[in-house]
């Protein structure tokens, strides 16, 4: 450890810092716009040291690897940290005082996300996913009035708990056959034992990837989904959606790779089995959701599904490394885009009046919230992957990833679900333009400059990415 | 450039129509109309400048220069996709119509549509943008993006200004459409990764990939995806459900742009990228492809002689016409194919027009049930003569368009499979059969007493200008077709030639 490699941590020692910062502001004046512009400044501050630290990229001892690719998503994360922090303020300035606590979590949540994007041991996994994950029991149940949040967060916490002692359970089987806890290290060690002892390792991996998969919400893991979602506050199941899952799933390819996962034939008929049910099932149980919340929810179960097939990819001898880790970053970062306008519109719009995160109660937002109903209308059509929005490009990827693998029948099964999964999504878009004769003008929340503001910037990002995607192909093929 | 104005024009005047709505409601139909009278003007201009029209050659699939006109253009490199765009005598045919029919759609909205005119005519301009796109791309991307983005547009025509059941028919109709497009995805994407370890390049232009070597097997399953796709489109039993529903909720506007111009997307898919690119495939299929074609012809007509509402009766008949397009598609050879292509023409204009004249009855009798009409010939006599001329087009009367394609169609099938003529030979019969109750239970008959409270207004000055547009049309294809058989004869003989 010298002064260059703290240099490289400057997006960790940032984040770090705000949070010491907001406790002590915190005890020395409770103000909630103090806070919230802490954390914006600390946020602003980690993008710039993600930036910075792009001089210095190496392995930081044995846990942590800083390197384009992680630095490119801590970028994108906190980013999208940035967008929760401003549609959090939305909602919380309106209910009451003492609120400084939320953005306190939320910067040590980021930090979790950001230890867990970078990590290259089983070690700095189990710390950022547990700092994560704790921060965001108590996120999920902030708004300490209602029920939903309580019984959201307690759900999430016992299951995460479980979820977590079976990581940890997994790293001992591995550590037991390896002798190693580092990804590299399993990686090089595990084929032996693997000739050894078959049972102890699958055992092993398959229970690491169980806890991983509970935290991505992959079928059959995926249960507590629809309720968290609809239970958590808005932007907190935004950052849910995005953060959390974006940077597990960051954890998990790097496991994937260094570990060398893809060697084993049974591990990934296992995992296209997981990937099929979650296209198939996520897809279907989202037709018959009468909650944007859940209905979200349910699609992003299978859009997991359609990201583990990327994965399995790497197991065939023709799979281009380079092409798969270009379409998880397309598709990670389209997938990310795209969910932040949708919560951005959801929570503007519905705040967290429960009755009003009904698709119902869109109807005819087309015609009173032009710019909130065509970015939601935008960000619909790249979940369904039409042409010109980031989504398309994303699936392209997949696709033409699973055709050099060949893999068809993971293929149909994203046909199959992307076919479904129009339905609900058109729904959504059919229900804004209704002409809501009935419904008052005022029925909508009235958006803010800052939320119109925000919407505009997500849709012109998705389009952006959809219709011109070139420079940011080039950029994410230097990763 | 010529190519990217035509679709420029239109998708700028789209925005230009839906802003003018705040100057005066009645603004953005002058706009669209202007926009599509200009983009077509534009376009005629540049095609009569054009020495090459009194001489074409047969345009080389090697050779993109020997095409009309060609314009290509890097977009995304890093996968091998780039703009472009091509014109041959087939695409040349197709964006005439589609220009004459959006001129058409945009006149059967000027009264039908009274709220959100704005949006309405963007959306219908927006969607003429992308069909041209359809017509015109040559890069396989490029072109599947336009299949899909169209749909968008259209969706919201039907889900925004539809009839009672809108929602459903909406949905139905882009479910249909996307689903088969996925299919298509893939087949494009394997095609390419296929013709990129034969050649170590990535490019989804149809020049690159036209004699694409791959396994029998490879390219019978490219080929459905392809296939699957295009027929949804066309539509063909038994992929046609979507299409009653559709076309019958639609307002008269999309529905004019549906049946005259959507459908023959597939048609057109068919000719130019399912049998070219995998020709030996095609022809083994070619059999399946017919009987499904003929079994259309014969459905389709069966279903439209039950029919009571009248929009849905036309759009059942499509089926049975479009069945005329895939059996000459199949038949593959020159006479069948310009059978189809003059076929593509000509239902585009008869069916437009019934569309019209049925959306025109609706905005006067608020029904279109035939069981409550009857005899309105003799309150509308202007618009019961107009409807029959397009109906005895529609069943083929000699003299007129559909007559050509129609025979034509079976001459070269006849050569091809004698049973299967036949067969397809008892749509005229059945068309005259349906074509026929449909004008007697409407317009004649014993005059129904309580139309005459609806205060029925004949056809005005608008409606008989739009309506001689297509029956000049119509007659001219009918008596003169060789202009039009030589713009596609040299496309088709140079597609033929990559046949075996």
């Amino acid at each position: 450890m010298n002064a260059n490699s703290l240099m490289a941590l400057m997006p960790i020692l940032m984040l770090s810092l705000t949070a010491v910062v907001l406790m002590i502001q915190a005890s020395i004046k409770r103000d909630q716009s103090v806070a919230w512009f802490i954390s914006a400044l600390g946020f602003l501050l980690t993008l710039w040291g993600a930036g910075y630290a792009r001089e210095f990229t190496q392995p930081v001892t044995v846990l942590l690897i800083v390197d384009d690719w992680g630095l490119f998503f801590t970028t994108l994360i906190v980013a999208a940290a940035l967008v929760t922090l401003i549609l959090s303020r939305d909602t919380f300035s309106t209910e009451g005082e003492r609120k400084e606590e939320y953005y306190l979590l939320l910067v040590l949540s980021v930090l979790g996300a950001v230890v867990l994007i970078q990590s290259s041991h089983m070690v700095s996994l189990l710390l950022g996913m547990e700092l994560m994950g704790v921060a965001l029991y108590a996120m999920i149940a902030f708004p300490e009035k209602g029920q939903l949040p309580l019984e959201a967060s307690i759900k999430y916490l016992v299951l995460s708990a479980c979820a977590s002692a079976m990581l940890l359970y997994g790293f001992a089987l591995l550590y037991a056959a390896t002798g190693d806890l580092s990804y590299g290290g399993i990686g090089l060690k595990a084929m032996l034992a693997y000739q050894q002892n078959p049972i102890l390792l699958m055992s092993g991996t398959a229970m690491v990837l169980a806890g991983i998969g509970f935290k991505l919400s992959v079928v059959p893991f995926h249960m507590w989904t629809p309720d968290v979602y609809e239970g958590a506050p808005t932007p907190v199941t935004g950052f849910l959606a995005t953060i959390s899952k974006g940077a597990v799933f960051v954890a998990l390819t790097r496991f994937f790779v260094e570990g060398q996962l893809y060697e084993y034939q049974s591990l990934m008929t296992a995992l296209a089995a997981v990937a099929i049910a979650s296209m198939l099932i996520g897809n279907w149980l989202a037709l018959r959701q009468e909650n944007i919340k859940r209905l979200l929810a349910y699609s992003s179960i299978a859009h997991f599904g359609y990201l583990l097939v990327v994965l399995i990819a790497l197991s065939h001898e023709g799979a281009e490394a380079g092409l798969i880790r270009q379409a998880i970053t397309f598709y990670l970062a389209a997938y990310i885009l795209t969910t932040l306008a949708a919560f951005a519109v959801v929570a503007c719009i519905a705040g967290e009046d429960e009755s009003k995160n009904q698709i119902a109660a869109f109807d005819g937002l087309f015609w009173r919230r032009r710019i909130q109903a065509s970015s939601l209308t935008v960000a619909m059509l790249s979940f369904a992957g039409i042409p010109l929005t980031a989504g398309f490009v994303g699936k392209f990827y997949v696709i033409s990833v699973g055709i050099q693998s060949q893999l068809w029948w993971l293929l149909a099964a994203l046909v199959i679900g992307s076919a479904i999964a129009i339905y609900y999504y058109l729904r959504i878009i059919f229900t804004m333009t209704k002409s809501a004769g009935t419904a008052a003008s005022g029925q909508f929340r009235a958006s803010t400059a800052s939320q119109d503001v925000l919407a505009m910037l997500l849709l012109i990002m998705v389009l952006l990415l959809g219709s011109w995607p070139q420079p940011f192909i080039e950029f994410a093929g230097r990763l | 450039m010529v190519m990217v104005n035509l679709i420029l024009i239109l998708l700028v005047g789209g925005v230009l129509a839906l802003l003018s709505e705040r100057l005066d409601e009645n603004m953005p139909r002058k706009v669209a109309l202007g926009v599509v009278v200009v983009d077509l003007l534009y376009f005629l201009n540049h095609l009569l400048a054009m020495p090459e029209l009194n001489q074409l050659q047969a345009p080389l699939a090697s050779d993109p220069s020997t095409w009309l006109m060609h314009f290509r253009a890097d977009w995304i490199p890093a996968f091998g996709v780039s703009i472009e765009l091509a014109l041959d005598g087939i695409s040349m045919l197709m964006v005439l119509l589609t220009l004459v029919l959006g001129a058409v759609a945009v006149s059967a909205s000027w009264t039908d549509v009274t709220v959100r005119r704005g949006f309405f005519e963007a959306n219908l301009l927006w969607t003429l943008a992308g069909v041209l796109g359809v017509f015109m791309a040559l890069d396989l991307f490029l072109f599947f993006l336009f299949w899909e983005v169209m749909l968008i547009p259209m969706y919201f025509l039907i889900a925004i200004w539809g009839h009672e059941n809108r929602g459903y028919a909406a949905m139905k109709f882009f479910i249909f459409t996307q689903a088969s497009g996925l299919l298509m995805l893939v087949s494009i994407l394997t095609l390419v990764a296929v013709n990129h370890s034969a050649t170590g390049q990535w490019s989804f232009s149809y020049f690159a990939l036209l004699n694409t070597p791959m396994a029998e097997t490879t390219a019978h399953w490219l080929m459905v995806g392809f296939f699957i796709a295009f027929v949804v489109k066309l539509p063909v039993f038994p992929f046609h459900t979507w299409l009653p529903d559709a076309h019958t909720q639609a307002p008269t506007a999309g529905s004019v742009i549906l049946a005259g111009i959507l459908l023959k997307t597939g048609a057109y898919g068919l000719i130019r990228f399912a049998v070219p690119l995998f020709p030996d495939a095609a022809m083994d299929f070619s059999y399946v492809a017919m009987v499904l074609g003929a079994a259309g012809v014969v459905y389709g007509a069966v279903l439209a002689f039950a029919q009571t509402d009248f929009k849905r009766l036309i759009a059942y008949s499509s089926v049975s016409h479009m069945g005329f397009v895939l059996l000459g598609v199949y038949a593959w050879n020159e006479l069948a194919l310009q059978g189809a292509v003059m076929q593509m023409v000509a239902h585009g204009f008869s069916t437009a027009a019934l569309f019209m004249i049925a959306g025109s009855l609706q905005e006067r009798l608020h029904t279109r049930d035939m069981r409550e009409m009857g005899g309105l010939w003799h309150y509308m006599p202007r618009m019961g003569a107009v409807a029959m001329f397009f109906v005895v087009a529609s069943l083929g009367l000699p003299g007129l368009g559909n007559f050509v394609a129609e025979f034509l169609v079976l001459l070269g099938l006849f050569k091809v499979d004698p049973w299967m003529t036949a067969i397809a030979a008892l749509g005229l019969i059945t068309g005259a059969a349906y074509s026929l109750l449909l004008m007697q239970r409407s317009f004649q008959g014993e005059p129904n007493p309580k139309l005459a409270d609806h205060g029925l207004i004949d056809f005005g000055g608008r409606e008989m200008l739009t309506m001689a547009v297509m029956m000049v049309a119509l007659i001219g294809l009918g008596i003169y077709p060789q202009p039009v058989l030589d713009l596609a004869q040299p496309v088709l003989q140079s597609l033929l030639e990559v046949t075996p």
